[in-house]
């Protein structure tokens, strides 16, 4: 033990003579270390938060500044709850979430499961999986818009290859059938190595006593897989959606840059619909009630969700 | 020394899983190798068909990343001369003369720029404030870290709106300062979260032994924290590097000019006709390979850094 003496020295002072005072306390220091941090957070989170709130229950207008502004209580509420085009991005963003987690817990665990074979030079292919996952979402985003390309496309290319399709007979954005699973095929792309490192550690984190005792007690491979792998896997698998979800619901780089919501607004997400609204339209106050109902939606969520994840570690 | 595992795959599951996996990476990477090589393509190549994997690289498209051509008639190329650079021969070759250079300097010098200065402030406000989290008993200490984490919850368009009008009165907006400012107040909750992380797992026995040696307080945290979370503070650096280089949606909507950044840019590229795939590829390169270079460098610490120091491994 290297350390033994001072830690015995540390034990053996009075806390009184620990906390020597000299110039500062330790209150002061706390505060002063802590405090610019939340000065920043406010000034440029909170209140633009507070003043988005206020502004929802206005008709204000950017592009309009000289307009008188009028108090329209909860009218813009009421507006974007019965408009029918909104529940339509809602859809479209609840198509998008969903299959997006459906297939990258799918396809991340069982890449997970797979390395965790631990067959030789592992670490050098984990490491090329993850590389889409760092980078930046638009400028890849872009790209993938040459790969779909008809006829020259990458992608067209390949599915042409493997399905004997004809690559020039399908476009993957600028079909309104295909579109929504453009997105869904590149996101998935991007972020399946996230699910997967996280399984990755669910499943190192499991002991493997666990697993020798079941095979003394003759269990197959089967039922180990499914009540050892599985349960001890799943505090890190709810983890990893809940990550994906709010990520998701707040999506907008990489779908404006591949299909900029279109053909149609079949992919428009409700981030890039509100985008729409508050920068394309300026319709100010309209937005900023959107932009509530949005925060509450995914706050709300999340923290049900998070209650749930909590159960399942308890147990 | 054969020892029998129970837990241990066989060599024919190792071969099948591995088998799989590389299957999946080289799925995978093809992407980003398309990108770097796109870049080396000639126009013509870069929209064959079918797709070109073997071809003669040129550097057209980085010369037309990184300058801006006009047409000429076939008389003022003859009067011009003999090209005198290699780049401009480049150029010649399809009828046109180099008439300066682009804005993607610019953009990319911004990308660093804002990239660099909010780490920077991100590190420093997060390392004081993950400190004090770590080590003090501050009023209402859950409640300030859940709230520095729900800030990560919001939608950026949500705030976008309310920062502009607030930038616009303040003259920040399209400038480096607010930028860095917007960036660094997004950071910031990463910074914390990890470098808390970090900050708790060095044992407090030794800055009690500091002080008892008779170090005041920001003395023990110079001269015992900080060496001892260097390599934490270095990643979480690099994360916050990352997240601010790759960032678009505030970019997109709060620059335009002066202090746009290069993902907003790189998109706008057009060459005749369309796009101009080889340029926006080369500049796609240029922007990607150092954050690739980054992650190979972080994989130790990459889970955390994603996962907000949720999962440690």
């Amino acid at each position: 033990m290297l350390h033994s003496s001072i830690d015995r020295a540390a034990h053996a002072t009075p806390p009184v003579l620990t906390r020597r005072i000299r110039g500062l306390s330790d209150r002061a220091i706390a505060w002063i270390f802590v405090a610019p941090s939340i000065v920043l957070l406010l000034a440029i989170n909170i209140f633009p938060l507070i003043w988005t709130v206020r502004l929802s229950f206005t008709n204000f207008r950017v592009n309009r500044p000289n307009e008188a502004v009028q108090f329209v209580g909860l009218r813009n509420y009421l507006n974007i709850l019965s408009d029918k085009d909104i529940w339509l991005t809602m859809q479209a963003t609840a198509h998008f979430l969903i299959w997006t987690i459906v297939l990258q817990v799918l396809i991340g665990f069982a890449l997970a499961y797979l390395i965790n074979k631990k067959f030789r030079g592992n670490d050098l292919w984990t490491t090329i999986i993850v590389l889409p996952m760092m980078l930046s979402p638009a400028v890849v985003g872009n790209f993938w818009t040459f790969l779909y390309q008809p006829q020259i496309g990458l992608f067209n290319y390949a599915v042409g290859f493997l399905t004997g399709a004809d690559p020039s007979s399908f476009s993957m954005i600028g079909d309104t059938t295909l579109a929504p699973w453009a997105i869904i095929i590149v996101d998935t792309w991007m972020w399946t190595p996230f699910v997967m490192l996280i399984c990755l550690a669910g499943l190192r984190s499991i002991p493997s006593s666990i697993y020798e005792a079941a095979e003394c007690d003759r269990a197959s491979s089967w039922r180990q897989f499914w009540t050892i792998t599985i349960p001890m896997v799943l505090p890190f698998l709810m983890l990893a959606i809940l990550f994906r979800g709010i990520e998701n619901f707040k999506m907008f780089d990489l779908v404006v840059q591949l299909t900029g919501g279109g053909p149609g607004s079949i992919t428009e997400l409700t981030s890039i619909n509100l985008k729409r609204e508050a920068f394309e339209k300026w319709r100010t106050g309209y937005a900023s009630a959107y932009a509530v109902i949005l925060f509450v939606t995914v706050f709300g969520l999340a923290s049900i969700y998070v209650k749930a994840l909590n159960k399942v570690k308890q147990r | 020394m054969s020892s029998y595992s129970v837990t241990e795959p066989s060599a024919r599951q190792k071969w099948f899983a591995g088998t799989l996996v590389v299957l999946y990476a080289v799925i995978t990477i093809l992407p980003l190798l398309w990108i770097i090589g796109t870049g080396f393509k000639s126009p013509s190549d870069a929209i064959a068909y079918p797709p070109k994997t073997f071809f003669e690289p040129t550097l057209e498209g980085y010369v037309n990343l990184f300058t801006t051509r006009t047409r000429v008639t076939e008389e003022q190329l003859k009067e011009m001369g003999e090209p005198k650079t290699w780049y401009e021969r480049l150029v010649r070759k399809d009828g046109l003369i180099i008439a300066g250079p682009s804005r993607f300097p610019e953009r990319f010098y911004n990308s660093v720029i804002i990239g660099f200065g909010s780490t920077v402030l991100c590190i420093v406000l997060g390392t004081a404030a993950a400190y004090a989290f770590s080590r003090f008993k501050v009023p209402l200490k859950d409640d300030l870290l859940f709230f520095i984490l729900s800030t990560r919850m919001m939608p950026p368009i949500a705030v976008a709106i309310p920062i502009f009008l607030m930038f616009r009165s303040l003259g920040l907006n399209d400038t480096h300062a607010g930028m860095i400012l917007l960036y660094t107040a997004v950071n910031l909750s990463l910074s914390v979260w990890l470098l808390k992380g970090f900050i708790d797992e060095i044992p407090i026995e030794y800055e009690e032994a500091a002080l008892i040696d008779g170090y005041t307080r920001f003395q023990a945290f110079y001269k015992v924290v900080l060496p001892q979370a260097a390599t934490g503070i270095a990643s979480t650096a690099i994360f916050c590097l990352i997240f601010a280089w790759n960032e678009y949606a505030f970019a997109v909507l709060l620059t335009s000019g002066t202090a746009q950044t290069a993902p907003p840019f790189i998109p706008t590229i057009i060459g005749v006709g369309g796009q101009d795939w080889p340029a926006v590829a080369a500049g796609a390169t240029l922007f990607l390979v150092p954050v690739m270079v980054f992650t190979i460098l972080l994989r130790k610490h990459l889970l955390r850094g994603i996962t907000f120091g949720a999962v440690r491994k």
